[in-house]
């Protein structure tokens, strides 16, 4: 099989299960901050997402700050979201993190600014996740912009997108999963699982409609070790399923740290069964040096080593 | 319609300043009468309030009020051209657009706003109005079954609910139906939901006020 220039594109080409995870910048311009945090987490996953922005908050820009963490040696995935920039800043911003050497992205719509601390901001959303998809797409395989100019050195990204199992409408949900694969996407990263069944069920439809086969699933886990966060990811994250049961467990939990590598395990084991599922996509919020922990609790370490 | 709500009294009395002795309160006769901002019950109500507050301060201000048809047409704002410019202060309780207008037709009057435009919306109970256009200058409710995104989906989206649509609420706001729940819906309903599937390319916005501040002429009508 040919290499291509994504590393995490290759291990899912060779048939790993893939081991993701993720890296919120500061807010502040520290490099070291991320330095600190990169050093922490190499050699126990194989791609590190660095969020832009994330629920509408100012923070260092995930392209510079993947820039970093990638000197530390590890390969990143830039996520880029259509809240803040239009077609022009979006195009732009790709083309720049090509130039520095960063090759795989998530491509989102993006939380509303209304989550975030700047509620007054003008929302863009001029493209939704599927609208840039298939900008960067055609970037990238045709070499050409939205605007139809086309250019001498395209840019060379592994193209994500998001997929919820836990957002309504359902079906409409599968409708803009496929329409996702179809502009472009080659791997997706899923909304944290807590509702086991409801996700089975939905790896059932999206093999039905063959999606797995189009494009690598990676299992969204969110290691928590606090039922206030549960409470709180349930009633006010917007896309959020975190059943009772889940709760329950964590209030009665005596170690509640332990108590939560417990089920980010747990729930790795369970989706590593199942069908289409092809790796894991660990976001531990508030709590990323544990990343390492339940890599190696899920018997997940050492990593492949892959070119 | 377009939608409006009164600025707070405090707000409208600290606009109107010190420096007059005569105001013309001047309501508008089609959109803000329908939305209960600006017709003449409320040009009367707010004109009772601020009477009695400057009775109050001890200041002798006199306040004259009426409604014209409508302030976006120069034929009605002339009918009102005595009333105009025998006050000091003219507070126009119609949309933007009203008051812009009467600033153009009486440019050495003193125009000030008495309401904050707010949206394009319908009557969805009464007393509660809902916004359903932007305006964006190229329709699409052909495509989405009558339901349009631009304007009802907190994102715009045109190809599918983002990821916090849950139980057909918006996530920005749960009063607030998710757009893509009621397409979903209509696309059931009409057995017309795998038109859904086609990808809907970048809007072209230039249309939309992107384009500029727009000016609209029909060629058959139109007089220069």
């Amino acid at each position: 099989m040919t290499k291509s220039y994504s590393k995490v594109k290759n291990m899912l080409d060779a048939g790993h299960f893939v081991v993701c995870s993720e890296l919120g910048p500061p807010i502040g311009s520290d490099p070291d901050f991320i330095r600190n945090k990169a050093k922490n987490l190499k050699g126990y996953v194989d791609g590190v997402n660095v969020t832009d922005n994330q629920t509408a908050i100012v923070r260092m820009s995930s392209i510079a700050a993947a820039k970093i963490a990638m000197e530390q040696g590890l390969e990143m995935i830039i996520q880029v979201t259509a809240r803040d920039r239009n077609r022009i800043g979006l195009q732009s911003d790709i083309l720049g993190a090509s130039a520095l050497g960063l090759r795989n992205v998530l491509l989102l719509t993006g939380d509303h600014q209304t989550f975030g601390k700047d509620p007054g901001s003008k929302n863009v959303f001029e493209l939704g996740s599927v609208q840039l998809i298939k900008a960067v797409n055609d970037m990238v395989h045709e070499g050409v912009l939205i605007n139809g100019d086309q250019m001498d050195t395209p840019p060379k990204m592994f193209l994500g997108g998001a997929a919820n199992p836990f957002a309504d409408p359902f079906e409409m949900q599968m409708i803009k999963m496929q329409k996702k694969v179809n502009a472009g996407v080659e791997f997706f990263q899923t909304q944290a699982i807590y509702n086991m069944e409801k996700f089975k069920y939905w790896m059932e439809e999206v093999r039905k409609r063959g999606i797995h086969e189009q494009a690598y699933i990676l299992a969204g886990i969110l290691p928590t070790r606090s039922s206030k966060a549960l409470r709180m990811m349930k009633k006010y994250v917007a896309g959020m399923d975190v059943p009772d049961h889940v709760i329950k467990r964590m209030d009665q939990a005596e170690d509640k740290e332990n108590e939560g590598v417990k089920m980010a395990v747990e729930t790795i084991q369970q989706v590593k069964e199942i069908e289409g599922v092809r790796g894991v996509h660990l976001m531990p919020v508030a709590w990323e040096e544990i990343t390492p922990v339940v890599v190696e609790e899920a018997s997940l370490y050492p990593r492949p080593e892959v070119e | 319609m377009i939608v409006a709500e009164q600025k707070k009294v405090k707000e409208i009395i600290d606009m109107l300043g010190d420096d007059f002795n005569k105001l013309l309160i001047a309501g508008c006769g089609t959109c803000v009468t329908v939305s209960l901002a600006g017709g003449e019950r409320e040009v009367n109500s707010l004109a009772e309030i601020l009477r009695t507050y400057y009775a109050n301060k001890g200041r002798d201000i006199e306040i004259e009020t009426l409604t014209a048809k409508r302030q976006c047409d120069f034929e009605f704002i002339d009918e009102i051209e005595k009333e105009i410019k025998r006050n000091d202060i003219i507070l126009s309780l119609a949309c933007g657009i009203g008051v812009q207008h009467l600033v153009e037709r009486y440019p050495k009057k003193v125009v000030l706003p008495g309401l904050n435009t707010s949206f394009y919306g319908a009557t969805t109970a009464v007393g509660e109005w809902a916004e359903r256009c932007i305006g964006c200058g190229e329709c699409v409710l052909d495509q989405y079954f009558g339901i349009c995104p631009v304007a009802r989906c907190a994102k715009g989206l045109l190809n599918g609910p983002c990821g916090g649509s849950q139980n057909g609420e918006c996530e920005v706001d749960p009063d607030t139906d998710c757009a893509w729940e009621l397409i979903y819906d209509r696309g059931c309903e009409l057995d017309r939901l795998e038109e859904l599937i086609e990808y809907e390319p970048p809007k072209d916005w230039e249309v939309f006020r992107d384009g500029g501040p727009r000016t609209l002429v029909n060629e058959e009508y139109h007089e220069d």
